[in-house]
């Protein structure tokens, strides 16, 4: 069954071209005529109320067409069912310096800019809470009135008997783990074109079309259904191409709704893109994460029991947050066999932007502080750190403790394959002075086996469609976001159904055309959507073959499609291996000798015809018998994850479950320059079990691309705030790696072969990264002998902790920055939106307190 | 802002438009003549999204006058194709996954197009420093050094198709 024409062969992503040379479209590549431009204006503070907002001067502004504010939409709007806190458009009060107070619609940026600062709007400023420890204690000016002490969800979940493990233990470490704010500055600005059209029965501004940047159009016709009461069959959304997404256009972001009510209001198109700044404060990144972990283990390195106390800064709306706390705690299980776990979860909200998902979302924080934990162990009772993983391997198939259900699980190959390729053994504190490697391992789920919709309606379905030419279209409503989504599709049907890659057209995501499919996040695409399209191709298939069959005086079952021809099995062996030398990989074939190979197939088909009875058929003949046969050639399919695969039945129970997870080890080797506390990434090996690598070279760029996010999370990217304000709102001073600070990575593609996966594949785009911060940890650990607590390992950071070890006192470069004039943390001096001066504070504001508390990002 | 009539020449054609003295290259791009290939990545100069070639030198198209190029020639991405087919650069970007979502795709191959021309056998370091001014955040770079080497390859075979990576 590993022969197959189509799958596991590297090829280029069938949208490649589009984005090679320029021809495709994102969102702000489109206009339509008679397209305003929406400028949003937002929030100077932490927390206010809204006293008044006078928009009239804006409004008299040549070029301005409308100015929409919140009473324009006042309906609250979530990405979570249970955390509907919303609302487009402040309605009284803002929670975020960056919160959406008020859209210009106008002629052009320029004109939208100008009425911006026409707009008057009057503040009661409220004292605001930046810190999640403090935050927790407040009795009064809540952030959300129904979330007393600004605690958004807390969980408590206890598996097995976590004191009797702890007694267990030979070794017990415990320690307090940091990991810093990320965000995840996809290249492209988030962009929203929304056009209202006319009905031709009522002559009214009727349907709503939007064109968006999103991850999952179902779910921004949902809310943009519930926002402007809207019926949903009312509203279409496409998705052009997405310039990444990483979790982050994974919820529906504030602009892709104020741009329909700006439409709305404005009676005219209006698209809003936001600038790179306004990404930056629309986030809904990786929460600063506050981990307090104790891990138990035996002498022989089993360990016997965890206990995590996990505090998320979850920014001011709940957004993913229940979810993100749910994971951090059910992921510590499923990756080794762990008797007996304790998890405290907090998600408090701050005054700051919301956090959601990103990439690895949940787990990532936690990994990093439990594989640290895990190393330092491996030290104190003297093992190997390679060797403490294997010790703790899960006996697959299995359930976990929390009730997880594992089947494939690489994660042993991966270990062998990285130390291997790495040299683990022979160069494993051999490195000399400054320079270590460091071994971490990390796994992700293929999708949520509980869409956050609860409902029982399947998470992806397909259709294909089969016409007389021979083409087929198969209509998803999975996103392609740049990781291979459509490429994924198009692979596993022209597998299936024998034919190359050439014939198969994909349209995707689009509500009005495409069946729901709850679109690209979790890693869900691949095992989900792909067996959906799976289904949907065994079921033209088997149309076409009870067609063909009778025409070749067969049963369907004797029949094999491959290479565009459908053969009787037991030719298939001879004439499929002629045939095959003619049809010589066709996926790579360029347009002009595809069309000579149908011709030429065609006329041989024809030459064979005239010979005498058939003993196989070109795939357009069997279509055309099969359409002839049936009268019309389609086919569905869908997906649910099976009921085994969904989990505990306690409470939060529902998120962590996945029918197939990832796994992924990781060495890291750095260098660690004593005198400036820099640490340099040389190059990582990354083994990761994908199941089934249906594109290799996707497979190895989601995995190379996954280190790099980590590494990036590791050393250098960092939201840091100053009460409320975002001190580094630029892609340079957030410090995303550029190619000279990017190390070497070695993917290692390990195919465990899922039993539930399409072909056996499982998901490769998210589990790599988590195991990329504590393996390059690890590394300085053996480099320097110093044990990072806190992400990321900056320069500074790492000199604070090699001085601790002498006893010398920290720096803080945080200290006495003042806020408002952030001078030494921008070269522009400050946000570019207020001018380099920040707003003005409450009094009770902390930053105006005589000892201010010290907020996120110091420490 | 009064408009002016400015003559930009862009991929060979002329193009004579009307435009307020302060209007930046890239919007002229975008907006006025509808060459979206260029994109806009950021507010300040710091991702390469925008790379155009003025002259034959990459520039950041954000941070330029429209009207400071006339009379000079400015290349986009959609200028780069050969016969309209994909040049090497773009074929191997294509095979080799140096493009994903493909966003900071034309930025960069407008700066390896010129690294080539500058320099045809570029050693890893020189790679590594040329691509330094464009920000990626889908590959981690590493199948943009593949992609460019077999671009060389490719090229110096005089053939228009990289061959496709083996495994
Ligand atoms: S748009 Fe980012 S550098 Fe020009
Ligand atoms: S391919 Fe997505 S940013 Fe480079």
């Amino acid at each position: 069954m590993t022969d197959f024409s189509v799958i596991g062969k590297p090829i280029a992503m069938i949208d490649a071209a589009g984005k090679t040379t320029g021809a495709g479209k994102y969102t702000d590549d489109l206009s339509v005529p008679g397209m305003l431009v929406g400028r949003i204006l937002h929030s100077p503070y932490p927390h206010a109320r809204i006293k008044r907002i006078d928009t009239s001067r804006a409004e008299k502004l040549e070029g301005v067409v409308a100015v929409a504010i919140g009473k324009d939409a006042p309906n609250t709007y979530g990405i979570l069912p249970v955390g509907h806190d919303e609302h487009a458009l402040a309605l009284d009060k803002v929670r975020y310096v960056g919160d959406n107070v008020a859209c210009v619609a106008a002629v052009d940026e320029a004109t939208a800019d100008r009425a911006l600062e026409l707009i008057d709007v009057e503040y009661e400023v409220l004292p605001a809470y930046f810190d999640p420890e403090e935050s927790m204690k407040a009795e009064t000016d809540l952030i959300h009135d129904n979330k007393p002490h600004n605690l958004e969800k807390d969980y408590h979940h206890v598996f097995g008997d976590p004191d009797k493990g702890f007694a267990e233990a030979d070794c017990v470490a415990e320690a307090r783990f940091v990991a810093g704010e990320v965000t995840h500055a996809a290249m492209e600005p988030h962009s929203t074109l929304a056009s209202f059209e006319i009905d031709s029965q009522t002559g009214k501004p009727g349907r709503l079309i939007v064109w968006s940047s999103t991850q999952v159009p179902y779910y921004l016709q949902h809310k943009l259904s519930l926002v402007l009461d809207v019926p949903m069959a009312q509203i279409r959304v496409i998705k052009p191409l997405v310039g990444g997404g990483f979790g982050g256009k994974s919820e529906v972001i504030p602009l892709e709704i104020i741009a329909a009510i700006a439409a709305r209001k404005a009676r005219a198109p209006v698209k809003i893109t936001y600038t790179r700044e306004e990404v930056f404060w629309a986030h809904r990144g990786r929460p600063r994460t506050l981990i307090d972990l104790k891990t138990g283990v035996k002498r022989d390195g089993s360990i016997t029991a965890v206990k995590a106390r996990v505090m998320q800064d979850g920014g001011a709306y709940c957004s993913y947050g229940v979810v993100t706390i749910l994971y951090s705690g059910a992921l510590l299980g499923a990756l080794y066999d762990i008797p007996n776990i304790q998890y405290d979860g907090y998600r408090v909200l701050t005054n700051k932007p919301a956090c959601g998902a990103m990439r690895g979302h949940g787990t990532v924080n936690v990994r990093f502080a439990f594989e640290s934990q895990l190393d330092e162990l491996a030290a104190r009772i003297n093992l190997d750190p390679a060797e403490i993983r294997r010790r703790n391997l899960l006996k697959a198939p299995c359930v976990t403790v929390n009730g997880l259900r594992v089947q494939s699980y690489g994660l042993p190959e991966c270990i062998e394959k990285t130390i291997e390729r790495s040299g683990w053994r022979d160069r494993k504190g051999k490195l000399g002075k400054g320079r270590g490697l460091g071994i971490a391992c990390s796994h992700y789920v293929s999708g949520a086996a509980n869409s956050i919709i609860r409902s029982d309606m399947p998470h992806s379905t397909v259709n294909i469609k089969i016409d007389r030419d021979g083409g087929v279209v198969v209509y998803t409503g999975a996103s392609e976001i740049g990781q291979g989504s459509d490429t994924m599709t198009a692979q596993i049907a022209a597998e299936t159904l024998g034919c190359s890659l050439g014939r198969i057209r994909i349209v995707a995501a689009d509500t009005d055309l495409t069946p729901i499919d709850i679109g690209s996040y979790s890693s869900r695409v691949t095992f989900m959507a792909g067996n959906a399209t799976l289904r949907a191709a065994v079921e033209v298939k088997k149309q076409i073959a009870s067609a063909a069959a009778r025409k070749m005086g067969c049963t369907a079952d004797d029949l094999v499609f491959r290479d565009d021809l459908v053969v009787r099995k037991k030719l298939a062996g001879e004439s499929h291996a002629a045939t095959l030398v003619s049809a010589a990989v066709p996926s790579e074939a360029s347009v002009s000798e595809r069309v000579e190979g149908q011709i030429l197939r065609g006329s041989l088909q024809q030459k064979r015809k005239d010979e005498g009875p058939k003993d196989s058929m070109s795939f357009e003949e069997a279509v055309v018998a099969a359409i002839d046969f049936h009268g019309t050639l389609t086919g569905t399919g869908s997906y649910a994850p099976p009921a085994e695969a969904r989990g505990g039945k306690h409470k939060g129970g529902g998120v962590g479950p996945s029918p197939a997870y990832s796994y992924s080890a990781q060495v890291a080797e750095v260098s660690v320059d004593e005198g400036t506390g820099e640490v340099t990434v040389h190059k990582v090996w990354a083994a990761h079990d994908c199941g089934r690598a249906l594109n290799p070279v996707s497979v190895e760029g989601q995995i190379i691309g996954s280190v790099w996010m980590g590494m990036g999370q590791a050393l250098t990217e960092e939201m840091v705030w100053k009460d409320g304000m975002l001190m580094n709102p630029g892609l340079l001073e957030y410090r995303s790696p550029s190619s000279v600070e990017s190390p070497e990575v070695e993917p290692i593609i390990v195919e465990s072969i899922d039993p539930e996966g399409p072909f056996g594949a499982k998901e490769c785009s998210e589990g790599s990264l988590a195991a990329t911060i504590p393996a390059i940890a690890n590394a300085i650990f053996d480099a320097v002998g110093v044990r990072m607590h806190e992400s990321p390992f900056t320069p500074e950071r790492v000199l604070a902790a090699l001085r601790a070890k002498k006893n010398a006192k920290p720096i803080n470069l945080t200290d006495g920055v003042d806020p408002t004039n952030p001078a030494r943390f921008r070269e522009h001096g400050g946000s570019l939106w207020f001018k380099g001066k920040g707003p003005e504070r409450h009094a009770l504001d902390p930053s105006r307190l005589a000892a201010p508390l010290e907020a996120g990002g110091d420490d | 802002m009064k408009k002016e009539l400015i003559e930009l020449r862009v991929n060979g054609r002329a193009y004579e438009l009307a435009l307020e003295p302060c209007t930046l290259l890239l919007d002229a791009l975008r907006l006025d003549l509808q060459l979206t290939g260029s994109k806009r990545g950021c507010d300040d100069s710091s991702c390469g999204s925008c790379t155009v070639q003025v002259d034959g030198i990459p520039m950041l198209s954000c941070t330029m006058l429209a009207a400071s190029c006339e009379g000079q020639e400015i290349t986009t991405i959609e200028g780069v194709c050969e016969h309209g087919s994909l040049a090497a650069i773009q074929k191997a970007y294509g095979d080799w996954g140096g493009a994903q979502c493909g966003f900071c795709t034309p930025g960069f191959i407008m700066t390896v197009k010129h690294l080539l021309r500058a320099n045809p056998d570029p050693t890893d370091a020189e790679i590594r420093g040329a691509l330094s001014g464009n920000l990626c955040r889908c590959t981690g770079y590493n199948q943009m050094y593949q992609a460019i080497k077999a671009a060389i390859v490719a090229e110096q075979k005089g053939v228009a198709r990289a061959s496709s990576p083996a495994r």
